[in-house]
């Protein structure tokens, strides 16, 4: 069944009837054409589609778009201003924590939320913040590089 | 005088990590035609099995079903594969099906819902045959047999005996025959397979995929569709990895989006899930090695005598290769003078094998380095001294034909010892923590049959950039950038002054043989290299002309042409592109460069396993430390350490996330990785991430130090050679060889489970009362 719905996504307003039954990923994918939040396994293992939920980070596949209407959505989208990158791309991109990019969206999002709650972190609290998010390429550790750098990157800014 | 590199062998990021960064690359299932449609594919349900009838009658009635087909819309009985002699699959099952996921059928309808839907209301009437899991009872007379033109079910089978082996044997002080077993696993790439197929009016079958080697995939696509490749356009988009051959075939869905095209006249677009992924081919063989090495008392190897079986699962792919590959190589990174290699390759009714990083090298490492483990410890030596009395060395030719040119396999092993504090650790770790080492060579791209030369194109653009067209593919790995890199060093340039094409489109860019073997940057860079040059040369040629000096004369430096002793005299780049391509008259014209290149070296003669199957090798060696919980059986890597002779590190940022990510990879492998299958039907138990656990970044080793050695290749593109796949083989013998140490049992069966590995515990302990 569809019903009008109602999105905040990346400051700006989107309305479209939509199925019930589609979850937050099919929705951003599908309907707003936000296909920087990829689809891996669809069932919450992978981390693939990590979007921000009033700032906390959610596995997009696993949340019924219905239920976050409303709410304040950040997808991979909504964090350059620009051309000019959000630091945590600018730290992924300098120190090769991206290979095939697939994973990179959503771990970008997830530290995204784990950076606003902690912007002084440990190398083991950033291996934690990134364990629910697969990568196959990289091995983690120029992952958790970037999100030291971020973080120090981030503070300048402050 | 040597020139100073100035955009090769940088750290320079990767060029389309912004694109990546933002999540605007677009990938398989991102890319859309307007008016699509959308496919669904119908597996197999039972393990081996006659059809005897497809139903889709009740299915083709569903609102917005648009279009099924079956085996029988394909032209009947043309089938593609590697050679004409293993060409045993068809897009779909036509006469019987062969595992539980053998694709069946194919639906488009306007959503995916629908497809999906009317999936269930397709009726195939099968016929039930006898079926085989176990490629031992496949081998055996009178066992169920898969394909009707191959005698129990040996897809592949290679053997070769070099030099003598009693002589071997007999000059040997201590032998010792061992077994080891590896599992199945799957690459693990993160993005399922994807793909929209146009087959528009003018009779261009028209397929944009997320594939590794598109021109592996228009071949086997004109080979069943019964068109001749240039009737075939491939289409790369950005692709989420690819780790092997599972990202280079065409599968179920390519040739159904195509043909679901042509049926209704609609763009068609299928998106597999990571079900499907699992469940289907192609997967890492899983390997039974015999091996038996002779060696003398003071640590010189004599013979090595290995006897392997693989699965190979339902088809063929590119059996032949894979169940060669360990035999060809048994003689590197050691001199072993006599070698006798019997390999088969078995066909089962499960999800079939192909290519994964270190393919089926990584099997006979785990085996060989962890027998030579084995045979040290018998013979109270160091497992690093015998490796540098064995090691091969520059200008060896090994008994198998293997020519090795650059090498710094010794440096690599010193240099392991060194930073992994081997000396001070070995043998002297307290209980239940250990060190082992690990080594292995890698080919640096298999001279396979057929196409291997890879070409290039690079233009020179008016504002004073350049332009490349390549053949390569980039499925993370990096070959984008290191191209870059390589062309802008050679034409003077920046690296933000290069464009490349971000993927392969066979209808324009250079033909090229794919991305497998680890030979991206060896072939496609040096095809880069050479176009550069030329391009370079046209250049130099218009240079020489205004400023009165030879070409030789011409220097390019910081985007600036000129005569080596008067740079006053020179013309800024794009002006010279300009004057060259406006104001020449009669002569003027656009610069473009060509480059093609072949390492010329002889086909490896598959019945004697005689030849140079690579133009040239790395060698790695690896240390792993690891710490065993003796109350869980879980085990904790405390230090990972790579050496890697690169030849040359054309970027030390990509080398860096090339070992550790293949570690990471194979510690996955080693530790937990499997693909479960069910015993009475072969079917995968575990086709979900829940279930298939890959590592998390919980997983990473405590530490981890790579070390790029450098060789300088005579013939690698400014002396590298390959870093990616060779990342991960010393992992296996390493790692094995430190829970040896950590628990004193040596564990032979992947994976190293906490079950095993207690169990292992528990007996030793056993044993020790007893004594």
């Amino acid at each position: 069944m569809k019903q009008l719905m109602r999105f905040d996504i990346n400051g700006m307003i989107y309305e479209e009837e939509i199925d019930h039954r589609r979850t937050l990923l099919e929705v951003l994918r599908e309907n707003f054409g936000l296909l920087g939040t990829h689809k891996g396994c669809d069932e919450g293992q992978c981390g693939a589609c990590t979007v921000l939920v009033e700032g906390k980070a959610v596995n997009s596949c696993l949340v019924l778009a219905a239920s976050v209407q409303g709410k304040k959505i950040t997808t991979i989208e909504g964090l350059a201003e620009g051309e000019k990158l959000h630091p945590i791309q600018e730290a992924f991109v300098e120190t090769g924590a991206i290979q095939c990019g697939f994973c990179t969206p959503g771990m970008i999002m997830v530290t995204k939320a784990f950076l606003d709650r902690n912007p002084d972190p440990t190398e083991e609290e950033a291996k934690r913040a990134i364990s629910g998010n697969l990568c196959r390429c990289t091995g983690y550790y120029q992952i958790i590089e970037a999100v030291m750098k971020a973080a120090e990157k981030m503070r300048k800014e402050a | 005088m040597k020139e100073e590199l100035s955009v090769v062998g940088k750290g320079i990021p990767r060029v389309d990590g912004v694109l990546k960064a933002t999540g605007k690359a677009v990938y398989g299932a991102d890319f859309s035609l307007p008016g699509m449609l959308y496919g669904k594919i119908l597996r197999s349900t039972v393990p081996h099995a006659k059809i005897l009838n497809i139903d889709t009658s009740k299915a083709l009635k569903l609102p917005g079903v648009r279009a099924i087909i079956t085996g029988r819309d394909f032209p009947w009985g043309l089938k593609y594969g590697f050679t004409a002699f293993t060409r045993d699959q068809t897009p779909l099952a036509q006469d019987k099906v062969r595992y539980i996921g053998d694709e069946v059928a194919a639906v488009a309808a306007i959503s995916e819902d629908i497809a999906e839907e009317a999936l269930d209301l397709i009726k195939v009437e099968y016929e039930e045959l006898p079926a085989v899991f176990d490629p031992f009872e496949a081998m055996k007379e009178g066992a169920p047999q898969l394909h009707d033109h191959v005698k129990n079910n040996i897809s592949a089978s290679h053997h070769s005996v070099i030099g003598d082996m009693e002589q071997g044997f007999r000059e040997s002080d201590h032998v010792r025959e061992d077994e080891f077993t590896t599992q199945a696993i799957k690459h693990g790439f993160l993005e399922p397979h994807a793909c929209v197929g146009l087959w528009d009016q003018s009779g261009k079958a028209t397929l944009w995929a997320n594939k590794q080697s598109p021109y592996i995939v228009n071949r086997k696509l004109a080979m069943a569709l019964g068109l001749p490749p240039s009737k075939v356009r491939v289409i790369q988009t950005y692709v989420g990895a690819g780790f092997g051959s599972a990202r280079s075939d065409p599968f179920a869905l390519d040739f159904c989006a195509l043909m679901l095209s042509k049926k209704t006249g609609k763009p068609v677009k299928f998106v597999y899930t990571m079900e499907d992924v699992l469940v289907m081919g192609e997967m890492r063989h899983p390997f039974y090695l015999r091996t038996k090495t002779g060696m003398t008392k003071d640590g010189y190897l004599k013979a090595i005598q290995v006897y392997a079986v693989a699965d190979g699962g339902a088809y063929s792919t590119i059996g032949p290769v894979s169940i060669a590959l360990p035999g060809v190589s048994i003689d590197t990174p050691y001199r072993v003078p006599n070698i006798k290699y019997d390999g088969y390759r078995v066909f089962t009714n499960k999800g079939f094998c192909g290519s994964l990083r270190g393919h089926c090298v990584a099997q006979l490492r785990w085996a060989l380095g962890q027998q030579l483990d084995m045979m040290c410890n018998d013979l109270g030596l160091d497992f690093a001294e015998v490796s540098i009395k064995n090691a091969v060395q520059p200008g060896d030719e090994t008994p198998s034909g293997r020519k090795i040119t650059s090498c710094a396999f010794t440096e690599c092993i010193e240099k392991a010892v060194e930073v992994s504090g081997w000396k001070e650790k070995k043998g002297k770790l307290p209980p239940f923590r250990g060190i082992g080492m690990g080594t292995s060579a890698m080919i640096t791209g298999a001279r396979l049959s057929g196409h291997n030369s890879a070409s290039c194109v690079v233009m020179m653009v008016e504002d004073g950039t350049a332009s490349v067209l390549t053949g390569a593919t980039d499925v993370g790995q990096g070959s984008s950038t290191i191209i870059s890199q390589i062309v802008a060093e050679v034409l003077g340039l920046r690296i933000e002054d290069i464009t490349i094409n971000p993927g392969v489109d066979t209808e324009c860019t250079p033909v090229d043989p794919g991305t497998y073997g680890s030979r991206v940057s060896f072939y496609s860079g040096n095809a880069a290299k050479i176009a550069a040059e030329d391009a370079k040369r046209q250049l130099a040629e218009v240079a020489a002309k205004l400023t009165g000096v030879s070409p030789e004369e011409i220097v390019f430096k910081d985007r600036m042409v000129f005569p080596r002793n008067s740079k006053e005299k020179g013309w800024k780049i794009d002006a010279l592109i300009r004057h060259a391509q406006h104001r020449m008259g009669k002569e003027s014209k656009s610069i473009i460069g060509r480059g093609s290149y072949d390492s010329g070296i002889d086909l490896l003669d598959l019945k004697t396993g005689k030849g140079n199957i690579s133009a040239t090798y790395t060698f790695i060696t690896d240390v792993a430390e690891v710490e065993v919980d003796p109350e869980t059986g879980k085990i904790r890597t405390l230090n990972a350490v790579s050496a890697h002779d690169v030849g040359k590190t054309l970027n030390p940022v990509l080398c860096a996330g090339q070992l550790y990510g293949g570690w990471l990879q194979a510690e996955g492998q080693l530790l937990f990785e499997h693909l479960i299958r069910d015993e009475k039907d072969g079917h995968v138990q575990n086709p979900s991430f829940m279930d298939y656990k890959m590592p998390t970044s919980m997983d990473i080793p405590l530490r981890s130090e790579h070390i790029l050695v450098e060789s300088i290749d005579p013939e690698g593109p400014f002396g590298a050679k390959e870093v990616a796949e060779g990342a991960s083989l010393a992992t296996f013998p390493a790692f094995g060889n430190a829970v040896f140490d950590a628990i004193g049992v040596r564990i032979t069966d992947l994976p190293i489970t906490p079950e095993k590995v207690l169990k292992a515990i528990k007996r030793k302990k056993e044993e020790s009362s007893k004594t």
